[in-house]
């Protein structure tokens, strides 16, 4: 790793951008874990994948500052977001644009659809990334992206699908 | 909501495919075998399929949406932040708080030297002085803030004024200094040295701050017995509560005015000359020593 971590900047604003919903708080962020980043320079060397180390620095100060309250968060809990009734069909004409459903998952279903969409992560490396389990990272993929289903294109899950459900151990 | 999906009149693959790999095969993350497996399945399913279809649609929509990013202009902070710092060049407040850490730990160390000789004087002297330096740092962390200088702003005083108080278990008032030139902007909590420590700010119209720094040692999470207080500069008063003359200290590129009345402490910090801070401590100290409205 050289000096410069200049061509990582793009790459964490729009994770950051997706993350934080806008762009004040999203530089903000970027900032943050650039400087922590230089903070820890010292440990580089010993950085098998930079992206993934990059990655989890933003998570952790991001996960903290949800914490602190600093960034607006909607109260949420997993298993009753999940169980949100699809809307209406008359309803459907204003079904919530893409950043708006975005905003409504929960914050570490987020996390993971992002690094799956924006950054092609293999799931493997998203583990890493967030420090949980492989299983809890396709547990929250799926939630994810059913829920997101359901806020864009008004369509429930098909729990009486044919493919077979994962336990999920967390 | 059970979807009935026709069976499939002859299952391609033997083994089952898991909820896990509709989304690996959404993401291109099966081996090319597999996935040739999981696409025969979903052939025969076009719920599952349609699933996956739409799992595909959002990623491709959300790229769509993000990716413009990597595109805008990096701004100037964030081409900084990039950069390998030099030593002591963060941002300009904690750079200047560094700065300032330096400054006293020099100092520090001439107080050490100077105890060598002159030990009894020694005993408490810095730990009063440590209330000034807090509050230069307070000062200087926060008043190069764009964003967020204070937590409660100043057109919510009552909240803030209410909310302190409660937090430093004693009524607080936040002084008005708009015959010295300076406007209330707000203030906020923080962790003083052993409990709740209030920061007024203020600013004046050519944008310069002004931070008021208090707190009450009732408050502070451990009893002063001991050496905490520094008493050496402390001396009763009539009433049998220790206060001080003003104090000033100058911290860097900042000056701190500083006295403790009974149980409170303030400090009065800002880039302002001496005259000038003489006059805000004197009027901070007439309005807060006036009978409550």
């Amino acid at each position: 790793m050289s000096d410069d971590l200049a061509p990582w900047v793009p790459r964490l604003r729009r994770y950051a951008r997706a993350l934080a919903g806008n762009r004040d708080d999203a530089d903000d962020l970027v900032q943050d874990t650039l400087e922590r980043a230089w903070s820890r320079a010292g440990l580089w060397r010993n950085v098998v994948d930079m992206r993934a180390w990059l990655f989890a620095i933003m998570h952790n100060l991001h996960v903290d500052a949800l914490r602190r309250g600093r960034l607006a968060v909607v109260a949420f809990d997993e298993d009753a977001a999940d169980a949100v009734a699809p809307p209406p069909q008359a309803a459907r004409a204003a079904m919530l644009d893409l950043q708006g459903a975005l905003d409504r998952l929960a914050p570490e279903q987020r996390e993971v659809l992002l690094l799956v969409a924006l950054e092609d992560m293999a799931y493997a490396d998203i583990a890493r990334t967030l420090g949980i389990p492989l299983g809890t990272v396709m547990s929250r993929l799926s939630r994810g992206r059913e829920r997101l289903r359901l806020l864009l294109d008004g369509t429930p899950s098909a729990p009486g699908g044919d493919a077979v459900r994962l336990k999920v151990v967390k | 909501m059970t979807s009935a999906a026709p069976p499939p009149p002859s299952p391609p693959a033997g083994i089952p495919v898991t909820e896990a790999e509709l989304h690996a095969y959404a993401d291109r993350q099966l081996t090319p075998e597999r996935a040739a497996e999981v696409a025969a399945w979903l052939a025969h399913r076009p719920d599952e399929a349609a699933r996956v279809r739409a799992w595909e649609d959002h990623k491709r929509e959300l790229r769509a949406l993000f990716d413009p990013v990597l595109d805008e202009v990096v701004p100037p902070a964030l081409q900084r932040a990039s950069r390998r710092p030099a030593p002591w060049s963060g941002r300009p407040a904690l750079a200047a708080a560094a700065a300032l850490l330096l400054v006293l730990a020099a100092g520090g160390g001439g107080w050490a030297l100077r105890g060598a000789h002159d030990a009894p004087q020694l005993a408490a002297a810095p730990r009063a002085s440590d209330f000034a330096a807090r509050a230069a740092i307070a000062h200087t962390v926060y008043a190069p803030e764009v964003k967020r200088p204070v937590e409660v702003d100043g057109a919510h005083e009552e909240q803030l004024v209410t909310w302190l108080s409660r937090r430093l278990g004693a009524p607080m008032r936040a002084p008005h200094l708009q015959s010295l030139g300076y406007a209330l902007e707000g203030g906020r909590l923080l962790p003083g040295e052993r409990g709740p420590v209030a920061q007024f700010m203020y600013r004046d119209e050519a944008g310069h701050r002004l931070t008021l720094y208090v707190s009450n040692e009732k408050t502070a999470a451990a009893p002063t017995a001991g050496p905490g207080l520094a008493n050496a500069d402390l001396r009763p008063n009539g009433d049998g509560r220790a206060d001080t003359a003003f104090r000033f200290a100058s911290e860097g590129p900042v000056n701190v005015f500083w006295w403790v009345d009974g149980p409170f402490r303030y400090a009065i910090t800002a880039p302002a000359d001496r005259a000038a801070l003489t006059q805000v401590a004197a009027e901070v100290y007439r309005q807060l020593a006036a009978p409550q409205p």
